[in-house]
């Protein structure tokens, strides 16, 4: 067995799975080739993955590095401890409220809007980009509220090791 | 087992070690070659910085998309044996070698479908954070350089398109279509349903191969190893055997968060998406649904219940009740015609059933009317093998269907007229919208396969 991982790299069973993959999506690929879409639903495939590899996670590692500088730069402008670092207290709702906006993206921008008043009777009179905003802000709150707790707490720490 | 990669390796700018000679396969000079190119970041390994990323959180993110995804994927083929694959209305019809072992769907419990599809849409919903903490968990492997060492991490790398564009796919129209979003502009039945396949092909794959990483790695150290650090004490993981293509950051910076905050964070997320999924499906629950298009009531009345097709959008008329009278085939002794006078005056029957859509929602009724298995002894076949429903509606994708034998005979499966709220209140005709004059109601059928405005059934025998 020893030349095979040599050449392969893996041990056989490795390539008997991939094997069975590369088999079972190649059928459904083929099942699905006479399809008048097919080109289409394949780039819709490759968009998907473009779309999260090299869009959406770029943008979102991006948008964190602004947090890491706002730390780099509050370290830099003020001498005093920090007591509680605030960079997650911004983070989690950031992250709440982005996920949210991504699952139900479609509701808020109204893209199903027409559908929806058509086949199911419900005429677009609910503003989703308003409850969407609203359910933004109450993350923000209870992020701000556990933050005024933790810098508290901290606070109450000090005063008492001080003693 | 610790590895000896490598030991005290810091932050200092340094290249790491190339991979040892044995990382490579055929052709060695090939892989060994490109592994000599310069390349930029995000190709290098100092990329990548957090200390958080190792084997063992994405275990922990991999153990629960490990059970999490079988079960999105068993309820998602499910739904497909629900639509009656065996009289051509499971979409896609024609499926070829990928035939689903094909059995009756049954009509007990009556809350099957609406389990089967609640889970499959929901579950899908909630596991979006999971989804994408794990794809973040392992970002480093798709810049690795080189790209790949061995015909066998070729292999591997494509097989991965197939996991990752598969549930990246699936997600993202499967969450598009539950929103009435076509913007895709394929059939979604289709386009689900192959890619899907293409899906569980990666998915197989990828446990297969990281089966054993994963216990590993959640076994080393027991599997709260890495949950009782605070902020301050989180330090990344031992550096795991894989040079070059490690998910352990060479250059780590400091930590900004733990890593049980992390997984909290993940596993808020998903709790956040839940909570605001769950009232599709749970009646008293429904205000919750804040940004669910299902979340939308449409008033307290017996008829103010989830439609999902219009009257307008179907084409019927106000007038639909002018003149109605219900076709029964299939008897020897020819067609029989009742209008509703006559289906009003038939023993009446009454049954507390679910209306689940494929789409996830759900809601709990009280119908009555008269059982589909009187309406087959009265058309003279009182034991058929199916039942085929044609609707007044003429174009629409679902203005027919075919019951099995065993969704026509239930005891509670009906012609409904009547229609109530589950709290006992006064019942009412069905309005135009759920069907009126009548509409089938089958315990755990899918949604759309309750055809509203019946026309015509036709009772066959063998």
């Amino acid at each position: 067995m020893g030349w095979f991982r040599r050449t392969y790299g893996e041990n056989p069973l490795h390539l008997l799975a991939l094997l069975a993959c590369f088999a079972l999506a190649g059928a459904a690929v083929l099942a699905l080739v006479p399809n008048p879409n097919a080109l289409w639903i394949a780039v819709w495939f490759a968009a998907a993955v473009i779309g999260h590899d090299l869009v959406l996670y770029p943008l979102y590692a991006l948008a964190d590095r602004s947090l890491v500088l706002a730390r780099w730069v509050r370290r830099r402008v003020s001498s005093r401890p920090v007591r509680v670092a605030a960079a997650n207290y911004v983070r989690l709702p950031v992250l709440g409220s982005l996920v949210l906006g991504l699952v139900w993206y479609p509701t808020i921008s109204g893209g199903g809007a027409d559908v929806l008043a058509f086949a199911a009777g419900l005429p677009p009179t609910v503003d989703y980009v308003a409850r969407w905003l609203l359910l933004t802000a109450v993350l923000f709150l209870a992020s701000a509220v556990a933050y005024a707790v933790a810098l508290g707490r901290s606070a109450v720490r000090e005063r008492n090791s001080r003693r | 087992m610790t590895t000896t990669g490598a030991p005290g390796r810091s932050g200092a700018p340094e290249t790491p070690a190339p991979p040892p000679e044995s990382a490579y396969g055929f052709p060695r000079a090939l892989w060994r070659g490109l592994g000599r190119i310069p390349v930029p970041p995000p190709l290098t390994p100092r990329t990548w910085r957090s200390p958080l990323r190792g084997p063992w959180l994405t275990s922990v993110f991999g153990v629960v998309l490990l059970v999490g995804l079988p079960s999105v994927i068993l309820t998602g083929l499910l739904s497909y044996i629900a639509y009656g694959p065996q009289f051509g209305q499971a979409i896609p019809a024609d499926v070829g070698y990928l035939r689903l072992p094909l059995f009756d769907w049954p009509t007990s419990p009556s809350w099957l479908y609406r389990l089967t599809q609640g889970l499959h849409v929901g579950l899908g919903f909630v596991l979006v954070p999971v989804v994408l903490a794990k794809l973040w968990s392992v970002v480093p492997k798709l810049f690795a350089w080189p790209p790949v060492r061995s015909i066998a991490q070729l292999l591997e790398r494509i097989s991965l398109l197939a996991l990752v564009g598969g549930i990246l796919f699936e997600l993202v129209t499967g969450i598009m279509n539950v929103q009435y979003d076509y913007s895709f502009g394929f059939d979604f039945y289709t386009a689900h349903y192959w890619g899907a396949w293409v899906f569980i092909g990666g998915f197989v794959a990828h446990v297969a191969i990281k089966l054993p990483t994963m216990v590993r790695s959640l076994r080393t150290g027991g599997p709260g190893r890495w949950l009782h650090d605070t902020v301050e004490d989180t330090v990344p993981e031992p550096p795991d055997d894989e040079p070059g293509h490690s998910l352990v950051a060479t250059s780590p910076s400091p930590p900004t968060m733990s890593r049980r905050t992390l997984i909290g964070t993940v596993a808020g997320g998903s709790a956040l998406v839940g909570v605001l999924t769950i009232g599709t499906t749970v009646d008293a629950l429904r205000p919750l649904a804040l940004l669910s298009p299902r979340g939308r009531s449409y008033g307290t009345g017996p008829n103010d219940f989830q439609v999902n097709r219009t009257a307008f959008a179907a084409g019927i008329g106000p007038g639909v009740g002018d003149g109605y009278a219900l076709v029964l085939r299939g008897g020897a002794g020819g067609e029989v015609r009742l209008d509703r006078a006559a289906l009003a005056g038939m023993p009446q029957h009454t049954a507390t059933l679910p209306i689940a859509c494929v789409e996830g929602w759900s809601q709990m009724r009280t119908w009555s009317g008269v059982r589909l298995r009187d309406l087959a002894a009265l058309a003279g076949v009182p034991a058929p093998v199916n039942a085929f429903v044609q609707s007044l509606e003429r174009a629409g994708p679902f203005a027919r269907t075919t019951l099995q034998a065993n969704q026509v005979l239930d005891p509670d499966s009906l012609l409904a007229l009547r229609v109530g709220d589950t709290d006992g209140g006064p019942m009412a005709d069905l309005s135009l919208d759920h069907g009126f004059p009548a509409r089938v109601i089958v315990p755990a059928l899918p949604g759309v396969h309750n055809t509203k405005w019946v026309g015509a059934i036709d009772f066959r025998s063998a």
